[in-house]
């Protein structure tokens, strides 16, 4: 067993091997420019390209038409909310997206509000961290043009309820988006059955590698058009202008043949090892509380608060096990985590909070150790806690008054 | 951000850490910070003669923040109470080589040390 250990495949993943394979010839020697017409260099490319549609495709029971390259799922995010607001104005400028969503989401609805070129609904989420099909249906105004709710959370793992939210969309005439990067490759993902117009996923979540993403533009009932953010060349049917990263889409052609070949077997595999994990940690420390859905969540992703031990401090102390935290300390910004504190969680419990994402190159014996571990870390630091010590003289935290400066 | 081997160290084997006895004498205790900032310190003193003889601390906080206090109370073993005043934030900056992000861990320290004092007075007082 290798340290240090990676268990934050939330946030990456490492290539699949077999994936790096399929893509190295499309360095140095069918390395042309699939834009290229008129010579067997860029017929190469521009075959490989349409193979890596297909693929792609394929695990979203899209059709390869509809398929568009980006540089990421936060350029897909971009492209499919500014593109649907720019070439919708005439309709309305009203969007509703949710409290939960990932940043390039909701950074990218606010810029457009500051700019005075759309107005936001921000619906809340349950206490597991699900949107409710019926706000969104609430929400909904004869000036809305998108609504945009993600398929599973990268925090805390809840899948929301996308093909009740795609009935409404279809019902109401908006066009729904979903940003599907932690989802795709890993649950089913069917845009007929779900009702999805546009979404967005990228390949470096899925074993693929870093540096390219899909938008996945409807073209049948309703024809989805978005209005470019890319322009200089009309690439991608002039949705997406720039040179295609041949390389990277063979490989995330590649990595969703993959997932779509094993997904059964690898969510089978990764739900034993994560509901080891869970049970065991919960098990063993008391005061341990479950971010997200109890069932309806991704198979490899575990979110646990330790009460009076800090986040930053655990993985501290777990130095040889890549993980993440909702902790303030640990955020750029010194703000907790956004989409725990939506969930009511209470600032102190997302201080206390982290998060595991389990993946396909995880073993057995790198749960084992993770769990010996964290009990030994988490026990070690409620030792040095004065909360802890505080609780268990059975003071009431909550009637404490704390001189915060 | 990868963390400055002092700050590893104060980690792994903390200073002092733990609590006195509550009924015991001589002792001052200051508790700092707030649950929801994601940052409480515990520092207490042993008092004799006008001098510590004894510190302990508990925290919940980051590595910074429980580096932070282990070394105060490493400092303030040994030093009188007028010395123990001086004892500034940045000191613990420069020992710990804490970054921007850190310096508030430092503040709260420096904050838990003039709490304990005070508390070590006012106790004294109404004796």
């Amino acid at each position: 067993m290798k340290l240090p250990i990676f268990l934050d495949n939330h946030s990456t993943t490492p290539m699949d091997p077999r994936v790096l394979e399929a893509m190295l010839p499309y360095f140095t020697e069918k390395f042309g420019n699939a834009a290229s017409r008129n010579h067997a260099f860029g017929w190469a490319a521009e075959e490989a390209v349409d193979a890596a549609r297909k693929q792609i495709a394929k695990l979203i029971k899209a059709d390869a038409k509809e398929i568009v390259f980006t540089s990421g799922a936060t350029e897909s995010d971009n492209l499919a909310i500014k593109g649907v607001l720019e070439m919708y104005k005439e309709k309305g400028t009203h969007i509703i997206t949710a409290v939960t969503e990932h940043r390039a989401v909701l950074d990218t609805a606010k810029a457009l509000e500051a700019k005075g070129l759309a107005t936001v609904t921000l619906l809340p989420v349950d206490k597991q961290g699900m949107v409710s099909p019926e706000d969104v249906r609430n929400a909904i105004t004869d000036k809305t043009v998108l609504i945009s709710v993600m398929l599973a959370n990268n925090e805390i793992g809840t899948i929301n309820p996308i093909k009740e939210i795609g009935k409404i969309a279809k019902e109401k005439g908006v066009l729904f988006h979903c940003d599907a990067t932690q989802g795709v490759g890993k649950i089913p993902v069917d845009v007929q059955d779900m009702g999805i117009d546009l979404m967005s996923f990228s390949a470096h979540k899925i074993y693929g590698p870093k540096g390219i993403g899909v938008l996945y533009v409807r073209k049948k009932n309703p024809r989805v058009r978005i209005a470019a953010q890319m322009d200089g060349g009309g690439h991608e049917r002039g949705m997406r202008s720039g040179t295609l990263a041949v390389p990277l889409i063979v490989g995330f052609g590649k990595a969703c043949e993959i997932c779509g070949e094993e997904m059964a077997a690898e969510t089978a595999r990764l739900t034993k090892m994560r509901d080891r994990l869970q049970s065991a940690i919960m098990g063993a420390l008391e005061e341990t509380y479950l971010n997200g859905h109890p069932t309806n969540r991704l198979p490899g992703n575990l979110n646990i608060s330790f009460a009076y031990v800090e986040g930053e401090s655990l993985l501290m102390g777990m130095k040889d096990i890549a993980l993440s935290s909702g902790s303030a300390c640990t955020s750029a910004t010194l703000e907790p985590s956004y989409v725990l504190r939506a969930l009511g969680v209470g600032t102190e419990l997302a201080h206390s909070s982290i998060r595991f994402g389990l993946g396909r190159f995880n073993t057995d014996e790198e749960i084992d150790y993770t769990i010996k571990k964290v009990i030994e870390v988490v026990t070690k630091l409620r030792e040095m806690s004065p909360l802890y010590e505080m609780a268990k003289d059975g003071v009431d935290l909550k009637t404490v008054q704390w001189a915060a400066h | 951000m990868a963390y400055s081997d002092k700050v590893v160290d104060h980690f792994n084997n903390p200073r002092n850490m733990g609590s006195f006895k509550k009924d015991e004498n001589g002792v001052g205790t200051g508790m700092v910070g707030a649950p929801e900032c994601g940052d409480v310190m515990k520092l207490q003193i042993k008092v004799q003669d006008d001098t510590i003889v004894d510190a302990k601390f508990k925290t919940f906080g980051c590595g910074s923040a429980i580096a932070s206090s282990s070394l105060a109370t490493e400092w303030l073993k040994g030093k009188t109470l007028e010395e123990a005043q001086k004892i500034k934030n940045t000191d613990i900056v420069q020992e710990l080589n804490l970054p921007p992000v850190k310096i508030h861990c430092s503040v709260l320290a420096e904050d838990a040390i003039k709490a304990a004092l005070a508390d070590y007075q006012k106790k004294s007082e109404t004796k």
